[in-house]
């Protein structure tokens, strides 16, 4: 990590592991599409992590299917944009942010998705100043992020894509299809360069969301990004994520977090799936979608209530309360989930008892 | 020439398209005089029919003509390379060998066929198949070595790859040139010098005794024949491969060993029983793929990806030429990423994912059924040795124009029709045979002349033919030899008449009814008798739709009847609460039926529950419920009824008693409640006069026999209930009811009963 990348709250992932893609650019010898930092091999390695010949380790990024992020590499690699499609914490935004700065060494020509993009975000807009002293011009001229890409011949990542309005979605059909964007205004055009590509999450479990017109669906392929298949997955992407968020936060590393963490992601993953990890109990499901994200929030605030107000030890009764928020969305229904579940499940586990106490203490 | 210039070995792997290729162009350019090949002996003989209309996928079933359970399959599909060397040696008029081990010895010493094994054949073992040797997925093989178990692997690791399968199609058959097979033979030798044989083991000693006839075979062969190939499963290869050992020590492992008699046929095969999925465990995962593999000329991954989009169109899913382009580059640059030589399986699935089915593994499930596996089913010419039921069965199926296909089909046959009545004849004796081809549906509406069938042809079928095939000839034959064997106790007899009815099995009926007369005579339990009698009464509808004649049978029911009828009062007493709620449901089973007899029958069962309620002791759920039963059936007067129930509520033995008794009565329905007042007054008196405590033990009785009411009814009981009280209203009236508004509901009704007056 630079210097000025310690300095921030949170860097880039170009900038986080400079050294890492540093690395594998020197050691990768394989052919790179035009404009591309790395060839696919070493995109693919770079997320899933490895050894470099030189010895150098690559840590995994993505924690899950090799084959996904193959898949995801390889359309990005035939000039298809891509769609990273998943419930919420399921590392999309993380593997389009790699996927970026694996390749074009960029991650942020970034267009976020929220009910109230407007189309000036996908194509362009203007400095209103200027187009009225001056008159359209290129200098009147403001880019939008997938503007500076298809110029500089990079990737443009679009968050949430399903948030934005139909119209504003549908503006980038022209961008896709054509690789250009026309300004009539100037009756030119900006041409995108080889290496332009889009890649864009969108969750599916989303309430509100715009579906995609199948017109722009089909200049996308589709990769789904589930849910960590077993418990250890869950629990490695946790830990990780939570010591590197503790690093920017400046928290002290904790004693006994393994511990928790485990706890919590086996709590996560019981509720989610609606039956407990031995298969013998069958479980509510409460109406949040319990995500690797909030697990990773849970631990993390937990880890700050110990560092800060207690002995530096994560306890039960640091992550109970964030656990509670997370399950009970709905006031009426997911405190049943959770105090049947606390009853029924948690009560019964012997070495649980201190967990049990510090939900009990909450209140229903 | 020397032995080895003569000889050329082809250690393939069972069902790989590559190796397919490979073995044809290999036997065009050694140009054999005989083609020997891993298959039982006994079937050289049925070579023969692949010239004449035998179409893949088939299997070769060898089974024991005395036992036909112990038998075994060899199936190929038309990528096998075996199935390659059958049709190149017809096609050239060579001669055609299989040298393994005969079926006689294998079905003699494949053990006890009550485990469930004996089906399973020597090719249809396990998903690696070169590695086979015969039974070898029982579990005592499973202890031994792996690597030798699966050498395949220990290669495949050694080239840096996880998955075996995918190894061999990257190295070999990608690769196909005839050049590979003394490749495969080498490195096939490295490995079998590389794991030692474990110690003498039965498995060890059988695959020993396997290549010695294979050798022997050979050897025989190389006398007559100047050049001869041989087709086997890789890992035999170097076996059979470089000067043969002496004949006397192979000679010596083969003889003594036990023999039965085999008989060998033709069978059909499908598609999808060749996958992992289905109950054999037999070779790969993706026939549909490799037969693709092995029929597309070239572009083999841009024709593919027009067969995903033909599936997907199929089921109305938007898929443009567009889609199968970009599939193609998809695929094409992970194969590239992946280091792969060409698209293999997994890429074209994921690139198919990924740009035709939006991520949708649903979606995707389509092309795996359709494509990937790519159910087919092979055919059989007529002529060809079958087993004669199911060369009778087969004519059957023709003339009654059912087909014998996999994809389940739904058929409502109308049985006044004389062709459907034949074919649910013909089902019906299937079924008595165990051969489940048709499975009975739901029809809508109760017709007793309608009969809803889904129809599904198995290859599995074909065990249970041969199987059949003992009891008879022909279909009905063996189907009425069938029921009429050693016939059970009652209940059993019971469903034996009803099936022998239903497939009209005439000369079964008599012999059935006389063992049925017999045994309701002795059967001392009169729950079994009444548990009999539902089905061999309504058996006599089907005689009235089917023309049969029912009369005997009418009079064994009638008989069963009486009997039961005695035996119940008898049987009523002293029962547990259990033992009541099962007989309540005998008798009520029985009630449903027993108007489809003549009155006279009516009339003696009903008589009959007028004795088990005299008893004294019949426990109350049964008390409730027969006294209800008799109410509905107009046997006992209303007045009655209700004094039982208010002698039940308020002198039963105990309150939980007086409970059950309540229920008893009370559940069956819902409308006694609603439109007599008098009843819901007793039933009101007694629970109002219930202690706290004990109100608390009936609650949940109570709580049961209103459960079954649907809540109008149990809101209209609750607003009876509270008007109770107050006595103007209690007798709640017909004239209340709005009679001009219902006038013209009224006039429909009349007229639909076709009534004309009023």
């Amino acid at each position: 990590m630079t210097d000025t990348a310690a300095a921030l709250q949170r860097p880039h992932a170009e900038q986080l592991f400079a050294a890492e893609l540093a690395a594998l650019a020197a050691a990768d010898d394989r052919p790179r599409p035009p404009q591309w930092r790395l060839s696919p091999w070493a995109v693919v390695t770079y997320l899933m992590g490895g050894t470099l010949p030189g010895g150098e380790v690559v840590t995994p990024k993505y924690v899950g299917s090799r084959r996904l992020i193959e898949t995801a590499v390889a359309t990005v690699a035939t000039d298809r944009a891509l769609l990273l499609l998943g419930v919420p914490g399921t590392a999309k935004s993380w593997v389009s942010e790699h996927l970026a700065a694996a390749i074009s060494g960029d991650s942020t020509l970034l267009v976020q998705g929220t009910a109230g993009t407007a189309e000036e975000a996908v194509r362009y807009g203007w400095n209103y100043a200027r187009l009225l002293a001056e008159g359209p011009s290129p200098a009147a001229l403001v880019p939008s992020p997938v503007m500076v890409a298809m110029e500089k011949g990079a990737i443009a990542r679009i968050e949430e894509l399903t948030r934005m309005p139909s119209d504003v979605q549908d503006a980038l059909i022209t961008v896709l299809s054509e690789k250009s964007l026309p300004v009539p205004e100037l009756t030119s055009e900006v041409q995108a360069r080889r290496g332009f590509n889009v890649v864009a999450t969108a969750n599916d479990r989303d309430r509100g969301v715009n579906d995609l017109s199948s017109a722009l669906r089909r200049r996308f392929n589709t990769v789904v990004l589930p849910v960590p298949a077993t418990t250890e997955d869950e629990v490695h992407i946790v830990t990780s994520r939570v010591a590197e968020l503790g690093r920017a936060l400046d928290l002290p590393p904790a004693d006994g977090a393994d511990h928790e963490i485990r706890r919590v992601v086996t709590i996560f993953r019981e509720l989610r799936r609606g039956v407990t990890e031995d298969g013998r109990t069958s479980l509510k499901t409460p109406s949040g979608t319990l995500s690797v994200a909030e697990a990773i929030s849970v631990v993390t605030s937990g880890l700050a209530l110990a560092a800060h107000f207690g002995d530096g030890v994560l306890r039960a009764g640091d992550v109970a309360a964030g656990i509670r928020g997370s399950v009970v969305r709905d006031p009426v229904g997911d405190a049943t989930v959770w105090s049947e579940y606390l009853e029924t499940v948690v009560r019964e586990r012997r070495d649980w008892s201190d967990f049990y106490r510090a939900a009990r203490e909450l209140g229903d | 020439m020397t032995d080895e210039g003569r000889v050329r070995v082809l250690g393939i792997r069972h069902h790989g398209s590559g190796s397919a290729r490979a073995v044809r162009d290999a036997l065009t350019e050694h140009d054999p005089g005989v083609v020997l090949i891993e298959g039982p002996p006994e079937a050289d003989a049925l070579v023969g029919w692949i010239a004449r209309g035998l179409k893949p996928p088939v299997a070769l079933l060898a089974y024991e003509v005395a036992d036909p359970a112990r038998a075994a399959f060899w199936p190929f599909a038309v990528f096998s390379p075996e199935w390659q060397a059958l049709s190149w040696a017809v096609e050239n008029h060579r001669e055609v060998r299989f040298i393994d081990l005969p079926a006689a010895v294998t079905l003699a010493t494949a053990g006890d066929p009550s485990a469930g094994e004996q089906t399973r054949g020597p090719r249809s073992e396990e998903p690696d198949e070169t590695t086979e040797p015969p039974f070898a997925a029982s579990p005592r093989c499973a202890a031994t070595d792996p690597l030798r178990d699966d050498p395949l692997a220990v290669l495949a690791r050694t080239a840096g790859y996880d998955d075996p399968e995918r190894w061999w199609e990257d190295a070999v058959e990608t690769q196909a040139s005839s050049s590979l097979f003394t490749s495969i033979t080498e490195a096939m030798a490295e490995l079998r010098t590389a794991t030692p044989p474990p110690a003498e083991t039965e498995d060890q000693l059988v695959e020993e005794r396997r290549e010695a006839h294979m050798r022997k075979l050979l050897r025989a062969a190389l006398r007559i024949h100047d050049r001869v190939a041989v087709v086997c499963g890789a890992w035999h290869a170097p076996a059979l491969s470089g000067r043969l050992p002496a004949a006397a020590a192979d000679q010596r492992l083969l003889t003594g060993l036990p023999k039965v008699k085999v008989a060998t046929a033709w069978v059909p095969w499908t598609h999808s029983r060749l996958t992992y999925a289905s109950g054999y465990g037999a070779g790969i995962a993706s026939p549909g793929w490799y037969r693709h593999l092995f029929a597309a000329p070239d572009a083999v991954v841009p024709r593919w990806f027009a067969a995903v989009a033909a599936v997907l169109r199929r089921h109305d899913l938007p898929v443009s030429p567009a889609h199968a382009i970009e599939a193609t580059r998809l695929a094409e640059a992970l194969a590239a990423l992946r280091g792969r030589p060409r698209a293999g399986l997994d890429e074209v699935q994921e690139a198919a994912l990924a740009v035709m089915c939006d991520g949708n593994p649903t979606t995707l499930a389509y092309v795996t059924r359709e494509l990937v596996v790519g159910e087919e089913l092979g055919t059989v010419p007529d002529g060809a040795p079958l087993v004669p039921l199911d060369a009778d069965l087969r004519r059957h199926a023709k003339s009654l124009r059912l087909t014998l296909a996999p994809a389940p089909k739904d058929l409502v046959l109308d049985l006044r029709r004389t062709f459907d009545r034949e074919r649910s004849r013909l089902l019906h004796r299937l079924r008595a045979l165990d051969i489940d081809w048709g499975t009975p549906v739901q029809v809508a509406g109760t017709g007793t002349f309608k009969e809803a069938w889904q129809v599904a042809w198995s290859p599995d079928f074909a065990v249970a033919i041969v199987l059949a095939s003992s009891w008879g000839t022909t279909v009905a034959g063996a189907a009425a030899a069938r029921l009429v064997a050693d016939p059970g106790p009652l209940p059993d007899v019971t469903a034996r008449v009803e099936q022998a009815l239903l497939g009209e099995l005439h000369t079964a009926l008599p012999p059935l009814l006389t063992a049925l007369d017999e045994r309701a005579a002795h059967d001392a339990d009169v729950a079994h008798l009444l548990d009999a009698l539902p089905a061999l009464i309504r058996a006599q509808r089907y005689g009235t739709v089917r023309g049969t004649d029912t009369t005997s049978l009418g009079a064994v029911a009638h008989a069963m009847l009486t009997r039961a009828a005695a035996g119940l009062p008898a049987a009523a007493g002293g029962l547990s609460p259990d033992a009541a709620t099962e007989l309540c449901g005998y008798i009520e089973r029985v009630t449903d039926v027993v108007g489809m007899l003549p009155a006279a029958a009516g009339a003696l069962w009903h008589d009959a529950l007028r004795r088990v309620l005299a008893r004294g002791d019949v426990p109350g759920l049964l008390a409730g419920r027969l006294t209800r039963t008799l109410l509905d059936a107009g046997d006992l007067p209303a007045d009655a009824a209700r004094d039982a129930l208010s002698r039940a509520l308020t002198h039963g033995p105990t309150v939980a008693e007086r409970a059950a008794f309540a229920e008893g009565f009370l559940s069956a329905s819902a409308l006694l409640l609603i439109h007599d007042p008098e009843v819901l007054a007793i039933v009101d008196d007694w629970m109002a006069g219930l202690a706290d405590d004990d109100f608390l033990e009936v609650l949940p009785v109570l709580r049961r026999a209103f459960g079954g009411f649907n809540r109008p009814e149990r809101t209209a009981i609750a607003e009876r209930a509270t008007r109770l009280s107050d006595h103007e209203t209690a007798a709640a009236t017909p004239t209340d009811l709005p009679y001009a508004e219902m006038a013209e509901a009224l006039a429909t009704v009349r007229h639909l009963l076709r009534r004309k007056d009023a």
